[in-house]
């Protein structure tokens, strides 16, 4: 097996007393999407910032060289009267790492954004096209390792889907490495290859076969499961 | 009008005249405009208009002292502007904290400490300014912290708008947040500084805010946001300078140019974006 892209060693996470990840060790190999799930407040948003060194953390988080990030957030707080278009917020982050213009041009074709959608303001942008300009954030500075914190979560079920298309379409072109955190059971039974589960005192790792059991979840969730892995299944 | 009516008018009313260290403080002053207006739009884009008020009162404690032992004005203020500056920093990093109580107690305290310490004489002074005569040296230095501020503005701007649009993705991307925030802070600081001497501790932060708000009433685009609100900052400094020396005959020209900022602020509620 090829060295691991990410390689977490005990991990932990604490805001004050309060202990969100304790001794979490984990593998990430390149072209897997692994998937993190959870119930609310098990620290899977946590999780995917101290993979960023974007907050506090013990252990040891090692990134490959190789390893260039690229991170889609749950949400951004973003002030919607912001007086920025999506095209000026994209050129900052691509002057900022220094990026030919090139990719810009490269980016915005590939998730079919049109000259229309650049000029629009962030704040006239629906949830699903303002989901579309956090992933084509995140996709400036050519990323091999995509980090998606429920990147549906608030969006309706058609949205939801091509979104996971387009997710999808860039890991099988591309060869993104995915981190995925998603309460959609089905969507991570059908796309990811290794699940993560974390849950207070309880972390469990392998395929979903093996860990989306009926029993493992009810467990996790303290509630029976719902999802349809066996009508989604590909 | 005739011309020998305008050069007896030029000559006599002194205004104008041709005193180097009065031009000095009227360049100044619409360097701070640009300077304020630059740095407003940003502050306001940030939503630290508040955190803004404060940052400028944290100067009269030092202002008071200076006074108080005949030293110099600018250089009290500046040090104590500049080392609440970093508590205000420090304040803003522990988000544990509420920042808004914690700004707020630091606003109080120095309220109270320049009250306490300026002379009776010169509290006028040191809340609203006072329009005096400038060297070149201090206007030279006025000029060189102007430089400054626009550099910083200018070569941040990409950063800055990570920032604006989300602290975290532009942590993500590479920008040290906590810097950039503490250079921003700085900067502001500056501005306040420069403007401090015609504006006061009190006013000084209101030419930074009123022309970026009222600027943001009318447009809805970043680059014409920005050059608005610096435009408007100009007009407010111009127009009050000329109305406190012409019609009000005054020195103290910092709250007539804040009338007119705030009247240009009701004008532009007129206009919808």
């Amino acid at each position: 097996m090829a060295d691991p892209l990410l390689s977490v060693r005990n991990l932990g996470v604490a805001f004050g007393s309060r202990i969100v990840l304790r001794q979490l060790s984990f593998e990430v190999h390149p072209g897997d999407c692994l998937a993190i799930i959870g119930p609310n407040g098990a620290g899977k948003t946590v999780l995917l910032k101290a993979l960023q060194h974007l907050i506090q953390y013990q252990g040891e988080i090692h990134w490959s060289q190789e390893a260039r990030l690229g991170y889609v957030p749950q949400s951004v707080a973003a002030d919607r009267q912001l007086p920025l278009k999506v095209r000026e917020l994209l050129a900052a982050k691509a002057h900022v790492l220094r990026l030919a213009d090139q990719e810009m041009v490269q980016v915005s074709s590939e998730l079919n954004l049109s000259p229309e959608f650049l000029s629009a303001g962030i704040g006239t942008l629906s949830g699903g096209q303002f989901q579309k300009v956090l992933i084509a954030f995140a996709l400036l500075g050519r990323p091999n390792v995509l980090l998606f914190d429920e990147p549906t979560a608030s969006l309706d079920e058609l949205t939801e889907e091509r979104i996971y298309e387009l997710v999808y379409r860039l890991q099988t072109q591309r060869g993104i490495t995915l981190i995925l955190v998603s309460h959609d059971l089905s969507l991570v039974y059908r796309y990811a290859s290794r699940v993560l589960c974390l849950s207070k005192g309880k972390v469990c790792m392998g395929p979903p076969k093996e860990i989306m059991t009926p029993e493992m979840l009810e467990e996790l969730y303290r509630a029976p499961p719902k999802y349809y892995g066996h009508i989604q299944e590909h | 009008m005739n011309e020998a009516w305008a050069d007896r008018w030029w000559k006599e009313e002194g205004i104008f005249s041709v005193d180097a260290s009065q031009s000095y403080a009227i360049l100044l002053a619409g360097l701070f405009a640009i300077a304020a207006g630059l740095v407003g739009s940003v502050a306001l884009m940030k939503r630290m208009v508040l955190a803004s008020d404060v940052i400028s009162h944290l100067a009269l404690p030092g202002l008071g002292l200076a006074f108080l032992l005949k030293g110099n004005p600018l250089a009290g203020g500046g040090a104590t502007l500049f080392l609440g500056t970093l508590l205000v920093w420090q304040l803003q990093k522990k988000t544990e904290l509420a920042t808004d109580a914690s700004i707020g107690v630091v606003f109080a305290a120095c309220l109270g400490i320049g009250a306490l310490v300026t002379p009776q004489e010169d509290m006028l002074e040191a809340l609203f300014g006072n329009f005096q005569k400038l060297s070149l040296a201090g206007f030279l230095l006025g000029v060189a912290a102007v430089i400054l501020v626009v550099a910083f503005i200018a070569a941040m701007k990409d950063r800055l708008i990570l920032d604006l649009f989300s602290h975290d993705l532009a942590a993500a991307t590479g920008v040290k947040v906590a810097y950039l925030d503490l250079g921003f802070l700085l900067v502001f600081s500056l501005t306040i500084l420069v403007g401090l001497r015609f504006m006061g501790a009190l006013l000084s932060s209101a030419l930074i805010i009123i022309p970026a708000a009222t600027a943001r009433q009318l447009t809805g685009r970043m680059a014409q946001f920005v050059v608005t609100a610096t435009a408007v900052s100009l007009v407010s400094v111009t127009v009050g300078f000329l109305i406190s020396t012409l019609i009000l005959k005054t020195s103290t020209v910092g709250p007539t140019i804040v009338i007119v900022s705030v009247l240009l602020f009701v004008m532009s509620l007129a206009k919808k974006k």
